[in-house]
């Protein structure tokens, strides 16, 4: 028994981490919404475009090379260089920050005042048409990203559990270091939007458009603002996401994993998105130990495996029912 | 009056316009985007270049030169069908879906349009019972010899017995994951090992709760039935939890330069299976190299040629040309129709004869198609990744599945299918 009661803490330790990897995609769709009302379909699109991206500008990839190549009847594949990680993703935070203005000019602009449904087809079209750029700009072959992020067994934990227990917890190095970040972004993001003027202007942006605008605040740079954050914590995601499978485009599917993170947290809560995140994560990682153990099946006469996928929905269903807004959400006051 | 000319031009034009030369349409339900891209792309390319080498070097097949027309289902049931019915009227010869879902979708059919399907590798097992499956071709090998093979493997690595040995099965949750459950479990009953079950649900991202699992139990060898990026997680896993590579044997889908190069050195000898050689050490390839991708004319940039995939894409092509020429000679004629493509498959006879002059000598196993048997060998063979030089290297030699056990369940799986759509035995 105290060999289960190992096991399934570990578990629950492991989904508390895969929860976090969650959270980091939850994020960049609270910061979008919280600021202008728009589910943003495109963001696990954008995590893939801005890993693609860095793993391009890091191995020196020339961008649209296979259509260069077609168009022209060349052979160009590389610039020749090889750029260190960190100014791999300074410049790549840049293409963000070009591609937030890009969606502001191009599409946001022509929207203001649109209904949510509109804004969200507008999404739609924006992960698509960016899934097709991404695959002209840098190939769909697999990517390895080469940003010396350690993965596997934390040695440390396991031999200090191992000495404690009799029982050695498997920890990933990868899962700690995007806790880390997660935890940095949160502080950072909550720092930003307390202190600073423009973080000030987001919040004011996010309680009431006209009234910003009447103090006159930039709601178009605003927009630029938020969607530039939310592309570095895209990038974040698909650079965490993508060091575990390599950068490829399945990438744009972790959104799938966000959206019940985001029905349990909360579509206007930064820590909502952590604490969903970290919710969704243990309740899967735990269920699918319990329903899947020997002792289960021994009581049962059943087992079930591959539950986690569902179980997520249905956890984060069962909280729908008692808080529709989630449990950090802006509670929803309809006036008649 | 300018209206008047350029109507008569090109009326002239029409009338003088050389006549409609006959073709061997190849119809390529290819994936080059979406999630699964980057393993649908080598595939497609190796099928599409072969069809090109056929034509540069050959003058085409029988004098009659090769077309492929691709249609792109980014691995979608849906589109492939739609793929399949807005291009089996442009003569379409044979259909290789690259997909077991689109496989079984258009089992019914292109058996009613009198169209045959090759699924090489993939696709419903039980279809190589010819004598239910008339139009539906899975030679050399299929899931159910693939999981005969890797316990046959295992087998000879433990000195002919697998009693007491535990082994765990990694797969893809859909039906493609699920083909080989049966008869690993009709296996394990035969020698004696445990057979732990872990699906993966689409798309394989998260894997955390599976590899936990298996770093608690400790089977003695995992097996894996998985696609796309479920592969590269789950060897990614595997090193994390310092499972032994040597000991992790995939399905030949998990078994791609994309599978293991993510993980780098952690992945270093990763073991799949496969049904035809690795690498280009084989003449087909100088002739490859000379008439298409130095000619400019190859369907990709030329990085892919030798990898795993495009192997498979290549090999897929050539047993389709090869198919044709059979159908040509029985029917003594060149431009064939899709109803004589089905008989050129069902009698073809791939041997060094065939092979050598083709360059493909040695490149897989040498098999026999019969009316009853539409699934060949079922041979496999072992190959394991070492990541130092980025290469796959063949470890056994072609081995045989043991049929005692799979061929009362292809028995029994197609009497059920006929029984189900009233199909009369084809077969005299």
């Amino acid at each position: 028994m105290m060999d289960q009661f190992l096991y399934g803490t570990e578990a629950a330790i492991n989904g508390l981490m895969t929860g976090v990897m969650y959270s980091l995609v939850a994020l960049g769709f609270v910061l979008i919404f919280k600021a202008s009302g728009i589910f943003n379909y495109a963001q696990g699109v954008m995590a893939l475009f801005g890993a693609l991206t860095l793993v391009g500008i890091q191995e020196g990839q020339v961008p649209f090379a296979g259509l260069i190549n077609a168009i022209f009847g060349t052979n160009i594949q590389k610039f020749g260089w090889e750029l260190p990680a960190v100014a791999a993703i300074i410049l790549t935070i840049g293409v963000m920050i070009l591609f937030a203005w890009l969606v502001e000019r191009l599409l946001l602009k022509h929207l203001v005042n649109q209904e949510p449904i509109i804004l969200f087809m507008a999404t739609i079209g924006l992960a698509y048409f960016m899934e097709g750029v991404g695959d002209l700009m840098w190939g769909s072959d697999i990517k390895t990203l080469n940003l010396g992020l350690t993965q596997g067994l934390n040695e440390t934990i396991d031999a200090a559990t191992y000495d404690w227990f009799g029982y050695g917890f498997y920890i990933d190095n990868l899962d700690i270091t995007a806790a880390i970040i997660a935890i940095i972004l949160v502080v950072a993001l909550t720092i930003f939007s307390q202190y600073s003027t423009t973080g000030r202007a987001l919040r004011a942006v996010a309680d009431d458009h006209q009234a910003a605008l009447s103090v006159g605040i930039s709601l178009r740079f605003i927009w630029v603002v938020v969607w530039a954050i939310a592309g570095f914590i895209a990038l974040v995601a698909g650079v965490m996401w993508g060091a575990k499978s390599g950068v490829q485009f399945s990438l744009s599917l972790i959104t799938l994993k966000a959206l019940p993170v985001l029905m349990l947290g909360g579509f206007t809560s930064i820590p909502g998105a952590i604490i969903g995140g970290m919710i969704i994560g243990v309740g899967e990682k735990l269920f699918e130990f319990i329903v899947s153990s020997s002792w289960f099946g021994d009581f049962f006469g059943f087992t079930m495996n591959a539950t986690e996928n569902w179980f997520a929905y249905v956890l984060a269903l069962i909280f729908l029912v008692f808080r529709p807004q989630g449990l950090f959400g802006d509670k929803i006051i309809e006036r008649v | 009056m300018k209206l008047k000319k350029l109507a008569a031009l090109a009326v002239a034009g029409a009338m003088l316009a050389s006549p409609v030369m006959a073709e061997l349409v190849f119809p390529s339900l290819s994936y080059r985007t979406g999630p699964y891209a980057a393993n649908g792309t080598p595939v497609a390319d190796g099928f599409a270049d072969y069809m090109t080498l056929l034509n540069e070097r050959d003058g085409g097949i029988g004098g009659v030169m090769t077309k492929v027309v691709e249609c792109e289902t980014g691995y979608s049931t849906e589109k492939g069908v739609e793929c399949y019915e807005s291009t089996k009227g442009l003569g379409a010869l044979i259909y290789e879906p690259l997909s077991t879902g689109i496989t079984y979708q258009l089992i019914p059919k292109a058996t009613a349009d009198d169209i045959p399907i090759l699924t090489t590798g993939y696709g419903r097992t039980s279809a190589a019972n010819g004598n239910v499956f008339s139009h539906v071709f899975n030679f050399p090998a299929n899931y159910w010899t693939g999981a005969s093979v890797a316990v046959n493997y295992l087998l000879s690595e433990n000195g002919g017995s697998l009693e007491g040995k535990k082994i765990a099965l990694v797969y893809h949750n859909s039906a493609y994951g699920k083909e080989p459950i049966r008869t690993l479990q009709a296996l394990a009953e035969k020698h004696g090992f445990s057979l732990t079950l872990l699906p993966v649900d689409h798309p394989g991202q998260e894997q955390k709760s599976q590899w936990l699992q298996i770093r608690r139990e400790r089977p003695d060898y995992v097996l894996m039935w998985g696609w796309g990026v479920m592969n590269q997680v789950a060897i990614q896993e595997a090193a994390n939890i310092h499972f032994p590579m040597d000991h992790f044997i995939g399905i030949w889908w998990s078994g791609s330069e994309n599978d293991v190069i993510p993980a780098g050195m952690a992945a270093d000898g990763y073991k799949a299976l496969t049904f035809h050689a690795v690498g280009t050490d084989f003449p087909v390839f100088a002739d490859i190299q000379k008439y298409v991708v130095d000619a400019g004319l190859a369907a990709g940039d030329g990085s892919n040629v030798g990898t795993v995939l495009y192997n498979r894409g290549m090999y897929g092509a050539m047993l389709a040309a090869e198919a044709v020429k059979v159908a040509q000679r029985m029917n003594g004629v060149a431009d064939i129709t899709a109803g004589m493509m089905r008989d050129g498959l069902e009698n073809l006879v791939i041997s060094d004869e065939t092979m050598e002059p083709i360059g493909f000598k040695g490149f897989a196993p040498n098999f026999t198609v019969s009316c009853q048997n539409h699934g060949g060998p079922g041979l496999g063979a072992v190959q394991q990744w070492h990541a130092d030089s980025k290469t796959w290297e063949m470890v056994t030699d072609f081995i045989e599945p043991d049929m005692s056990v799979i061929q009362p369940l292809i028995d029994e799986d197609s009497a059920a299918y006929a029984a189900e759509n009233n199909i009369a035995p084809q077969c005299n």
